[in-house]
């Protein structure tokens, strides 16, 4: 798939609850919701979703429940915990300082520094 | 957390894993049919957008597998799916689960049992308040306890050390609650003994110090639990019920509690009567003599807070030191130490708290080579799951998983195994602790199975699980599974002395020494019943008829007892009758006196001559009893009060006091109130209290000059014992019909002395036998073992022209090289040990001739019947079949 981007180890964690803070999610939405933001350039592996899930719900930072999915069908919803958003908000800061000292390096232009 | 709920814990938590399992099945379906929904919808049929949508998703198990790890708490789970697992494994291999099983369920058994036992006689304490510093008083020399009454009096007003005294003695008494006289045990207390203990009533009260005002002056009893349960059907009105006890009115004034059974340990009486009314019992008046030890079995208290052992101890010598000074004639000092009172301290205290531990050891080690033998057969198994393991290695199983699996497997034979052996063991205890080996003595062994003991046998289980699981440990973290499953298990035997070998010889050993120390037993026993005793047992039957039971008192004791002597010789058949007032070698207890020579003008205790025991018999007893008469007279009926003192000694007496038997005959002495007796007759020497005793003097007196109310009388017949037994009762009926009677012929009497030597006999036998059966299944592990490792081998050598001898040398030398080490280990140390058994059984010597050749005959048959299939395997190898398989 063109423009397809390689995920990096560990970000799974943060796209989902990325993914789920923007609204109550079941499995199967979490991959289109990640899918859809991201205009299609991450692409999860469908059945490695469900052991981030069960991690992340040990952890304290989803919590799941049983709901009934838009086409009718009985599927587990996930949220985001109180824990859950802190750890997204430290996460997300943390990324961004990663991303943008990635990026002033890769910006380095011979003769600098 | 106790047990039950850990278990209800469990549970649920694989129940909910269950549950889990299943939401989680829910769960990777729905996302499944909401994909294959999209694809639908995006126009495709909708079996293509299902089979689509599974692709999609990849490998369903694999995460399946790592959704239930990242869940966490799956310990539980796999657990289960391991013992699941290793069920059915098991339930494929019957054979060998059957083998490891019963093993385990023996050896865990018998561990339990001796566990049980080791427990509750020397672990436990007794089972009163504060047993901590709870202590009786024990002579040094001998570990005997008895007292005078007058001494204890003593020994409880001046010592500093015991917060109070009490004592005790043990007797027998006729009991009538409004029926016919029964048999019963009492202890005859002293007024503060309950108080001492802190033992409350439980049903009215107790005695207490201030009702005493001497002799016969409490004419009440309390009744322990067991009899009033028994006897008077737990009636809630007993208190205040009068009874009769030995025909004297006594009332009850209450009940003890059910677990308080005295503070002897292997004992429990009937009843409690006080000390101070012993006299009115028993008729023998002995209260206000300070010679007379008989008075008080065993004198204990609790130390006061801060007094050790030693000090008290001191306290009391002390005491005993200034009593000698004040009463010469009467008190001897004889050194004390403080013991502990349930076992009598280390009289019996002693001896079994050696054979217990002991015992704990050998059957440790049992369990230890079974665990070894299992071992092997686990490892043996290993290799043969070699492929399987392998597939599973290289299927992408962890290696840790695959030992859990094993180790799972093992702790589940060992859990199966021991749940067997402690079911058996439960039948075994609450057979022993309902055994009475003695008609006349209700022996009461307190091995009822505990909680403790449960525990104790699921530790030991779950050990030698480990224990034996841990063997295959190296050979599966070696495994590569290319290689096997390339070209099959690894083979090429080991050379080297391997662990599992020091293991072999270990428990050939054990299994050797063991059996020794049976057969040495064994032959003791044999010995012992055929040996000189200084009366001849067989054909003697003794009847006990209680007189003191029935009321006789004074001279009417002396013509019952002339009279039943005259009817039983008139029974056909019957050649002599005698009676006496202790039987030797059947009571454990003869009692003693002190004489003086005839010069010694000063009968102070210190300057007596000699101690020698002391039976007071009738005319006849001697010819009787089988006694041989060496030089002189036995009574006659004349020997009265009226005539002349007269004595009969043994051989050992008359050497001792008269410096030989020629000057003993017609010569004088002097009992220990003064009283001048002439030697008349001299008897061989013989055995009196037990078989291990040292040869001790005996003195015999005249019951006519030395009345003695307690009367067995000996009968010597050529009638079968179950003939005369109705005959004796009728006869003695006849005279007295309400007189109790109890018969038993001697050489059963003789069991008491001999219970040691016989229980010893059987615990050794009992673990030699399962130590045999284990060797035989070790051995015969490692021949098999070695057969099937060089079959190939065997196979060439065999096209090539090897005999069968050859053949049998190459496979069965290295085996039986092993047993012949064991054995001999095991042959030196069962002589060894044989010496700690001389002092059990009479007669154990290991120089032997017959228990050695029989040691060498038994290991060589459990060798060859151990290799005998091995053998016949590697005989019947078949060279071409070999080659075909290859």
């Amino acid at each position: 798939m063109p423009g397809e981007a390689q995920l990096l180890q560990g970000t799974l964690d943060l796209l989902i609850l990325k993914a789920v803070s923007l609204g109550r999610l079941h499995g199967y939405g979490i991959l289109l919701r990640i899918g859809q933001i991201s205009g299609q350039a991450l692409l999860v592996e469908q059945g490695a979703l469900y052991p981030a899930l069960f991690r992340l719900v040990r952890q304290g930072l989803l919590k799941a429940s049983w709901g009934t999915s838009e086409n009718n069908r009985r599927a587990k919803f996930y949220e985001l915990t109180a824990a859950g958003r802190s750890r997204l908000r430290q996460e997300t800061d943390g990324w961004n300082r990663l991303a943008t000292a990635i990026a002033a390096v890769l910006a380095a232009q011979p003769g600098e520094a | 957390m106790s047990i039950a709920a850990r278990i209800r814990a469990l549970r649920a938590r694989l129940f909910r894993g269950d549950q889990a399992d299943a939401e989680l099945d829910e769960e990777l379906r729905a996302h499944v049919e909401m994909r294959a929904d999209d694809l639908e919808r995006a126009g495709l049929s909708r079996a293509e957008a299902e089979r689509r949508a599974r692709i999609e998703f990849g490998g369903h198990l694999r995460f399946k597998e790592q959704s239930r790890e990242a869940r966490g708490g799956t310990f539980w789970e796999t657990l289960a799916q391991d013992a699941r697992f290793g069920l059915r494994v098991l339930r494929k291999s019957p054979s060998f689960t059957g083998v490891a099983v019963v093993t385990l369920a023996l050896t865990i058994g018998a561990n339990a049992v001796v566990f049980a036992s080791l427990n509750a006689l020397i672990l436990r304490p007794l089972d009163v308040p504060h047993p901590e510093n709870l202590y009786s008083i024990h002579r040094v020399k001998d570990n005997s306890a008895n007292q005078s009454y007058l001494d204890y009096v003593d020994l409880r007003d001046r010592n500093r050390s015991f917060v109070d005294l009490a004592a005790y003695d043990i007797i027998q008494a006729g009991l009538e609650a409004g029926d016919e006289p029964t048999s019963t045990w009492a202890l005859v207390v002293s007024g503060n003994y309950f108080d001492v203990l802190g033992i409350r009533p439980y049903r009215g009260h107790l005695f207490h110090a201030s009702d005493e005002h001497g002799p016969d002056s409490v004419p009440t009893i309390v009744l322990a639990y067991d009899c009033w349960r028994s006897r008077f059907h737990e009636d809630p009105g007993v208190v205040g019920r009068t009874v009769r006890v030995n025909k004297h009115p006594f009332t009850v004034i209450g009940v003890a509690p059910p677990q308080f059974k005295g503070t002897l340990l292997f004992f429990g009486p009937d009843f409690y009567a006080p000390l101070v009314d012993k006299g009115l019992i028993t008729g023998v008046r002995e209260m206000d003599s300070r010679g007379q030890r008989k008075m008080i079995f065993q004198t204990f208290g609790h130390l006061k807070p801060g007094v050790t052992r030693e000090q008290a101890a001191a306290d009391l010598n002390a005491i005993s030191i200034a009593l000698e000074k004040a009463y010469p004639h009467d008190h001897l000092h004889l050194p004390v130490t403080l013991q502990r009172p349930g076992l009598y301290g280390e009289f019996l205290g002693g001896p079994l708290r050696a054979f217990l531990t002991a015992l704990m050891l050998l059957a440790g080690l049992i369990l230890l080579a079974a665990c070894a033998n299992l071992g092997s057969l686990f490892a043996a198994r290993a290799a043969d799951r070699s492929r399987e393991l392998a597939v599973r290695l290289a299927l992408g199983a962890g290696r840790g998983r695959l030992l859990r699996q094993l180790f799972t497997e093992a702790v589940l034979v060992a859990l199966i195994g021991g749940a067997l052996g402690l079911a058996g063991s439960f039948a075994l205890l609450s057979w022993l602790s309902a055994w009475q080996p003695f008609p006349r003595f209700p022996l009461n062994i307190p091995v009822t199975p505990d909680a403790t003991l449960c525990g104790a046998a699921l530790l030991l289980a779950v050990v030698s699980g480990l224990l034996f699981g841990a063997v295959p440990v190296r050979q599966v973290l070696r495994t590569d599974p290319y290689t096997v499953i390339k070209s099959g298990p690894a083979s090429g035997p080991g050379r080297r002395l391997s662990v599992r070998d020091v293991l072999l010889v270990a428990q050939v050993a054990i299994c050797a020494l063991l059996v020794t120390s049976s057969f040495v037993a064994v032959r003791g026993l044999e010995r012992s019943m055929h040996s000189q005793y200084g009366f001849e047992p067989r054909n003697r039957m003794l009847t006990c008829a209680s007189l003191e039971m029935s009321g006789y008192d004074g001279d009417a004791v002396l013509a019952m007892q002339r009279r039943m002597i005259d009817a039983l010789a008139s029974i056909p058949g019957v050649t002599a009758v005698g009676t006496t007032d202790t039987v030797p070698l059947s009571q454990g207890d003869v009692p003693g006196t002190f004489l003086f020579k005839d010069e010694t003008t000063d009968l102070k205790r210190g300057n007596a001559a000699v101690f020698p025991v002391q039976f007071d018999v009738s005319p006849g007893y001697f010819r009787a009893a089988g006694a041989r008469l060496v030089a002189g007279r036995s009574f006659t009926w004349q020997d009265d009060k009226q005539a002349p003192q007269v004595a009969v000694i043994n051989q050992l007496l008359a050497r001792t006091l008269f410096g030989s038997e020629a000057r003993a005959l017609g010569g004088w002495f002097k009992q220990r109130e003064g009283t001048r007796t002439q030697v008349v007759g001299i008897v061989e020497d013989g055995k009196y209290a037990n078989l291990m005793e040292d040869p001790e003097p005996a003195l015999f007196l005249p019951v006519m000059q030395t009345p003695a109310s307690l009367t067995w009388l000996v009968v010597d017949s050529d009638v079968s014992p179950d003939q005369l037994g109705p005959a004796i009762r009728t006869r003695l009926h006849a005279l007295d019909a309400g007189l109790p009677v109890f018969l038993q012929s001697w050489p059963d009497a003789m069991g008491f002395p001999l219970f040691p030597s016989r229980v010893a006999a059987v615990a050794l036998g009992v673990l030699g036998a399962m130590a045999a059966l284990l060797s035989i299944t070790g051995i015969f592990g490692l021949a098999a073992y070695t057969v099937s490792q060089r079959l190939k081998e065997l196979g060439i050598r065999i096209a090539l022209g090897a005999k069968g001898g050859e053949i049998l040398r190459a496979t069965l030398s290295r085996p039986f090289k092993l047993l012949a080490l064991g054995s001999a280990a095991g042959l030196v140390l069962g002589v060894l040990a044989s010496q700690v058994l001389a002092h059990m059984v009479y007669q154990a010597t290991p120089h032997d001739p017959i228990v050695l050749t029989c040691v060498v005959l038994l290991m060589l048959v459990l060798g060859l019947v151990a290799t005998w299939i091995p053998a016949q395997r590697a005989l019947s190898v078949d060279p071409l079949a070999l080659l075909r398989e290859e």
